[in-house]
């Protein structure tokens, strides 16, 4: 299958320090990829270089064979890119059901059609399906600030697919969440992939999680590829595990 | 049920302000339609500052923007609905260039930015005396008139500029309650995460700057004519302080809070009349006393002491229905 998002030669450079030093990778359709690799190995980095959230020092990013290296975050997600960050991310004085609709209303029409359309901008039952589908409908009408950490990484999860994007980076889904939930979510993320073909790329140290999740994982140490393949090649790569435990 | 009270509430109230004039005399007529121009110029801080979570010491600049652009267009024989829109337009542009900064910088940097940007146009207007007459200001600014009626009366000027800020004011609430007034919310909250959801953090902030500047032009365009004589002095820096003040201290980012927070500004003054010069001593003291103890402003501490006396009523009503449960056989 072709690919969705191609990454090429992607540098960053912060003053003395070389955090991404030349990473290249493909993501394919349907694909769920892992990233893993110690801390400080440049993985976040990356994914702000992926997602304009900094601008690489070089390389390129292609998505779907279109170049859209230095386009906004903004620009990026309504072209189809979801992402979470790695520290939790939701609007804690607006509802679950608002948070939602928020992360969808961009996508609809245009700024003035917003402007003076509805108040939902048509989206109250795309929110609804997506508060069924990650299991919040509870909670659909409190606040977020007020829901527990777990809930609060469940909603954010459920903020980056209200677009129906083609392409999630999830920045650590998993930290912090606790056992029941954890596969709960995985389950979640597992059904979307197979459903609506989203495509996954995550960044997780839960080996656990990620090594049931992903299809192909990606290990980065010292913002370079060391090792790729599949979760059961990568455990046992010398590289990786000499990466993880030291010298 | 509660939309319809909400509904009702406000129609009650504005034609409680509707009927008001004509149980009072000129000079609190007068107060009252200064009440209303002020607090549409809040209404657009408290947009900027309250809902977007930008920063604006600015206001007072856009308010002498908007009342030199409509007091010389009227001079020049341009009807009164004009050069409102003349006022509100320029302010918007303007407004739209102040914006840019707040790109770049945030907080009390951005505040500084707009604290010189009044400065600069307070200076303006002092020098320039070829066009705005300089300190000596501008006199004898005409009221308009309404098919065919001149609105000099000052309860009729009244209900003309109450019919304004009432239009003012349901565009305002409409705004916020759109998708527009989430995405402004969602930059306050975190801008970081709503751009990577979509939302276009530098339009959403811009338009932010020139709608809330664009109020304070309209309220200029209000003020000259009700005044009927302006000079720099209301529009330096201290009456720009005055109109963050009074966001804060109705409540920042609450609806209500302008229309309050312009209330105490222009009311307190009146009642503390006769400290004389100790008026702004106690208005100070009132103000560090309410930032200590209800961050959340007039219109939070409100909301309040209505949940504090509703709560030993609830609580009476569940102890009633637990005696009539045991009262049961």
């Amino acid at each position: 299958m072709s690919a969705v998002l191609e990454v090429r030669g992607i540098e960053k450079q912060f003053g003395g320090l070389r955090a991404v030093d030349g990473v290249s990778f493909d993501v394919r359709q349907g694909e769920i990829v892992g990233l893993i690799g110690p801390n400080g190995s440049g993985k976040s980095t990356l994914f702000n270089c992926i997602l304009g959230q900094f601008e690489p020092t070089a390389g390129e990013v292609m998505l779907d064979g279109c170049r859209v290296t230095g386009l906004r975050p903004s620009q990026l997600n309504r072209l189809g890119v979801g992402r979470t960050f790695q520290l939790l991310q939701v609007f804690p004085r607006l509802t679950v059901r608002e948070n939602l609709i928020l992360a969808g209303q961009e996508h609809q029409g245009s700024m003035l059609g917003r402007l003076f359309g509805a108040r939902d901008a048509g989206l109250s039952a795309e929110a609804e399906r997506t508060i069924e589908f990650f299991r919040l409908a509870h909670l659909a009408d409190a606040r977020a600030g007020g829901l527990s950490y777990g809930q609060q990484k469940l909603l954010d999860v459920a903020m980056a697919f209200m677009a129906g994007p083609r392409l999630v980076l999830l920045d650590e889904p998993a930290g912090g969440v606790n056992l029941t939930m954890l596969a709960d979510l995985r389950e979640r993320l597992e059904t979307v992939n197979r459903e609506r073909g989203a495509t996954f790329v995550v960044i997780e140290h839960n080996m656990e999680f990620v090594m049931a999740l992903c299809s192909r994982i990606l290990v980065l140490a010292e913002g370079r590829i060391i090792a790729e393949g599949k979760p059961h090649e990568v455990r046992r790569n010398p590289k990786v595990i000499e990466a993880y435990l030291g010298h | 049920m509660r939309s319809g009270l909400a509904w009702a509430a406000v129609a009650v109230a504005v034609l409680a302000l509707a009927l008001a004039p004509l149980g009072l005399g000129r000079y609190d007529v007068y107060i009252l339609t200064l009440w209303l121009v002020t607090a549409v110029a809040a209404l657009g801080v408290n947009l900027i500052v309250g809902y977007a979570g930008q920063e604006t010491l600015a206001q007072a600049a856009f308010l002498g923007i908007g009342a030199y652009t409509s007091a010389l267009l009227a001079k020049a024989g341009v009807p009164f609905g004009l050069a409102f829109f003349a006022a509100g337009g320029i302010s918007f542009a303007i407004g739209l260039a102040i914006g840019f900064p707040a790109l770049r910088v945030q907080k009390h940097y951005l505040a500084f930015v707009t604290l010189a940007f009044s400065v600069f146009v307070w200076l303006v207007i002092r020098n320039e005396e070829w066009l705005t007459g300089g300190v000596m200001g501008l006199k004898d600014i005409e009221r308009p008139s309404l098919f065919g009626a001149s609105l000099r009366p000052h309860r009729l000027f009244f209900w003309f500029v109450l019919a304004i800020a009432a239009a003012l004011t349901f565009a305002m609430w409409w705004l916020v309650r759109s998708p527009w007034g989430r995405a402004f919310t969602a930059l306050r909250e975190n801008p970081v995460r709503a751009e990577s959801l979509g939302v276009n953090v530098r339009r959403y902030t811009l338009l932010a700057f020139a709608i809330g500047s664009a109020y304070g032009g309209f309220a200029g365009a209000l003020y000259a004519p009700l005044v009927e004589f302006i000079d720099p002095a209301p529009f330096a820096l201290g009456p720009s302080l005055l109109f963050l003040l009074m966001v804060v201290v109705g409540g920042s980012g609450s609806f209500a809070g302008p229309f309050v927070g312009a209330a105490v500004a222009v009311l307190l003054p009146e009642w503390l009349r006769f400290a004389e010069s100790y008026y702004l001593l106690i208005y100070a003291a009132l103000v560090i006393l309410m930032m200590a103890f209800c961050p959340t402003g007039l219109v939070g501490l409100a909301g309040r002491l209505w949940s504090l006396r509703r709560r030993p009523a609830r609580m009476a009503e569940d102890e009633g229905a637990r005696a009539l449960g045991e009262a049961k056989p």
